[in-house]
């Protein structure tokens, strides 16, 4: 019988069928931060459980770690108590960690990738919801709770009920200026927010197929926030061409047999999907968010639109237009911006550091704007340095810091002040994401440096 | 935690709202805990709270005229983080029934594995059930899980609900994911040994 990527994938790491109940699935990659693991550990020291495969798990914390000053031990004790708990949990469980400092952490989403850590055809989880970026490769990678990161931890497999498949095809070429970023948004936008609820997607077509690996990571990453249980590409000359070579993928022979698996891995071509959609990517324009979650987007030459009939999303509406200060058929066009974030799972990585550098090459940061700018790990950081984005951004008024999850969520100081506006490269724009009160617009790297340097919302392509 | 299901009668708590991510059901500050103990006091932190810490009156778990433990939330309840501290502030509140039109995903199985019972209805029973709640806040909810219905008890409207027989049995045994997985662990090892992975 035909079958999809996902379901190859998905078929050959099925333990069981539970009768009429989830899917006992076998893990083959676990990545761990130190905010939803504690409490997974603790679970298996009171039931006096080991780390079934510990091989399998690796540990980076993340979402804690101060962009600054990481040589110091982190000020805030409750963040560096958690962050010392991972430490302490993976010295005891004998697992793998690349903790602050080392040179390989990183935001586990950059990290496992650039690593090779992350392969096409794997299950890939971690207690996170943006683990859909590892789909890139072609691998099933999905967020998870807590308790299910103690099931992985202690028999390496879970139980999930069977997600539908869709195929979002995105056909053509896209213009100039338009980012991998701007397609997620759209896609978001046009799916919203839910609407892709109970369905693994898989991107295909020419605009799709076209994509840098970096460029698919950060479409992956925001598939969660349609909905999606995951996103997932099919394995292609562009992905094994990023694998070769890095230090986790195999070598050799193994590397051989292993490509030669991988190129069964896509859907094959009488596959049936449970739902189809397809978009034309000559449509898809820089993207900018005027709402409070990712769903509520607009193309930048657009204006915000008018508030839906039905009462309960009606109420939601007018409740995100209040929080934001936005109004129905404004545009946000030369919207004074107060902070400008690079970076996250989303878009903190080299491609990303590049496109923003490339932007602001002989300008200035606008005197008004605190810009972040937070590579998504210390590889990052090396690659930075190694193509000289470094002395530029720094001509252009620009520092970098330290790699770490940073303002996207702002657990840590990266707060966002109540009332700031930040134009932020993040996956999410939730009220009080960004510390209590900020507004978050969300875009592309691009728009995030025409901000940075106008000190407004500005279109880049002008 | 009480971890065993049957049948839950009670009035409800409103949120009428759709998109209820889980940001807002517990913001990231409060995550930094190594337990999963009270997180219920930091339940909706910051639509429950103003910046200075005091109760904000109209919002509907501050507002007496509602109670009981079943929250009825707009559809796509729980989306964004898979933070479980989502799941662990709701039951540690006090709730044991969510009900909405949808739920995201992975929040649905948060809220499963800590026996919080998630109850998918109608668009339309939902907002006869919200404009019940409006017209008196005393109306109760009947959840019958063994029989998988829903009943609003001010229309008597009732409705079936789904969900898969496994869980139906975790939830009304008491029963969790990891002890079946770990009663099942020979299979594991014996899969393991006919697959090369990775």
């Amino acid at each position: 019988m035909a079958k999809t990527l996902f379901d190859k994938i998905w078929d050959a790491h099925t333990v069981s069928d539970i009768p009429g109940g989830p899917t006992q699935l076998y893990i083959d990659r676990h990545y761990c931060h130190e905010v939803t693991s504690p409490q997974a550990f603790a679970g298996l020291k009171s039931r006096g459980l080991k780390v079934f495969r510990p091989e399998r798990t690796i540990c980076s914390p993340d979402h804690n770690i101060p962009t600054l000053n990481q040589e110091a031990p982190i000020a805030d004790p409750v963040s560096r108590n958690q962050v010392e708990t991972l430490a302490s949990n993976a010295a005891e469980f004998g697992l793998t960690i690349f903790g602050i400092g080392h040179e390989k952490n990183g935001i586990i989403h950059v990290m496992g990738p650039e690593n090779g850590l992350t392969l096409p055809g794997a299950t890939i989880v971690c207690g996170d919801s943006h683990t859909s970026t590892h789909g890139a490769v072609g691998a099933i990678a999905f967020g998870i709770g807590t308790s299910e990161v103690e099931m992985v931890l202690a028999t390496q497999c879970i139980l999930q009920p069977r997600p539908k498949t869709m195929r979002i095809t995105v056909d053509g070429t896209l213009a100039p200026g338009v980012t991998a970023k701007d397609i997620a948004l759209y896609l978001i936008a046009k799916m919203t927010t839910g609407g892709a609820t109970g369905y693994f997607v898989e991107y295909a077509g020419e605009a799709i197929r076209a994509l840098n690996m970096e460029q698919r990571m950060t479409l992956c990453n925001l598939s969660i926030e349609m909905g999606a249980r995951g996103g997932l590409i099919a394995p292609d000359d562009t992905t094994f061409a990023y694998l070769k070579g890095r230090e986790y993928a195999p070598e050799g022979e193994e590397w051989d047999k292993a490509v030669s698996y991988w190129r069964t891995l896509p859907s094959d071509d009488d596959a049936v999907f449970d739902r189809e959609v397809t978009f034309n990517a000559a449509d898809i324009e820089p993207r900018l968010t005027f709402g409070t979650n990712p769903g509520m987007g607009i193309g930048i030459s657009e204006t915000v639109p008018a508030a839906p009939a039905d009462p309960a999303a009606r109420a939601s509406f007018e409740k995100a237009l209040d929080y934001m200060g936005f109004k129905s058929g404004q545009s946000l066009v030369g919207t004074p911006v107060d902070y400008v974030f690079l970076g996250s799972c989303t878009n903190g990585r080299i491609e990303d550091f590049r496109a923003f550098a490339d932007y602001v090459k002989g300008k200035k940061k606008a005197p008004g704007v605190t810009a972040w700018l937070v590579p998504g790990s210390w590889a990052v950081v090396r690659q930075i340095k190694a193509e000289g984005i470094d002395r530029i951004l720094e001509k252009a008024g620009f520092e970098l810091r330290q790699p770490g999850c940073s303002a996207c969520l702002a657990m840590n100081d990266d707060k966002v002040p109540p009332g700031k506006l930040a134009v932020s490269t993040s996956n999410r724009n939730f009220e009080g994401r960004q510390g209590p009160g900020a507004r978050t617009v969300l875009a592309g790297p691009l728009v995030a440096a025409a901000a940075a340097v106008t000190g407004v919302i500005t279109d880049p392509r002008k | 935690m009480n971890r065993k299901f049957d049948i839950v009668q009670s009035c409800c708590v409103p949120l009428p709202m759709e998109n209820i991510d889980t940001d807002q059901i517990i913001p990231a500050r409060f995550l930094k805990a190594t337990s999963r103990d009270g997180f219920g006091e930091n339940l909706f932190r910051d639509w429950r709270y103003d910046a200075d810490g005091a109760p904000v009156a109209d919002f509907p778990l501050n507002n007496p005229a509602y109670s009981g433990c079943i929250l009825v939330a707009g559809k796509n309840f729980g989306c964004g983080s898979s933070r479980e501290h989502a799941a662990w502030a709701i039951a540690d509140y006090g709730f044991r029934v969510v009900i909405s039109s949808f739920f995201a995903d992975i929040h649905k199985n948060n809220e499963l594995n800590n026996f919080v019972l998630p109850v998918v209805v109608s668009p339309g029973f939902l907002a006869e059930l919200f404009a019940s709640i409006e017209a008196n806040p005393a109306t109760e909810v009947k959840v019958d899980l063994p029989a998988q219905t829903v009943t609003n008890l001010a229309t008597g409207r009732s409705e079936s609900f789904e969900i898969n027989p496994y869980k139906k049995q975790c939830l009304t045994e008491g029963l969790d994911d990891i002890g079946y997985l770990l009663a099942h662990k020979s299979d594991i090892e014996a899969w393991e040994s006919n697959k090369s992975t990775l």
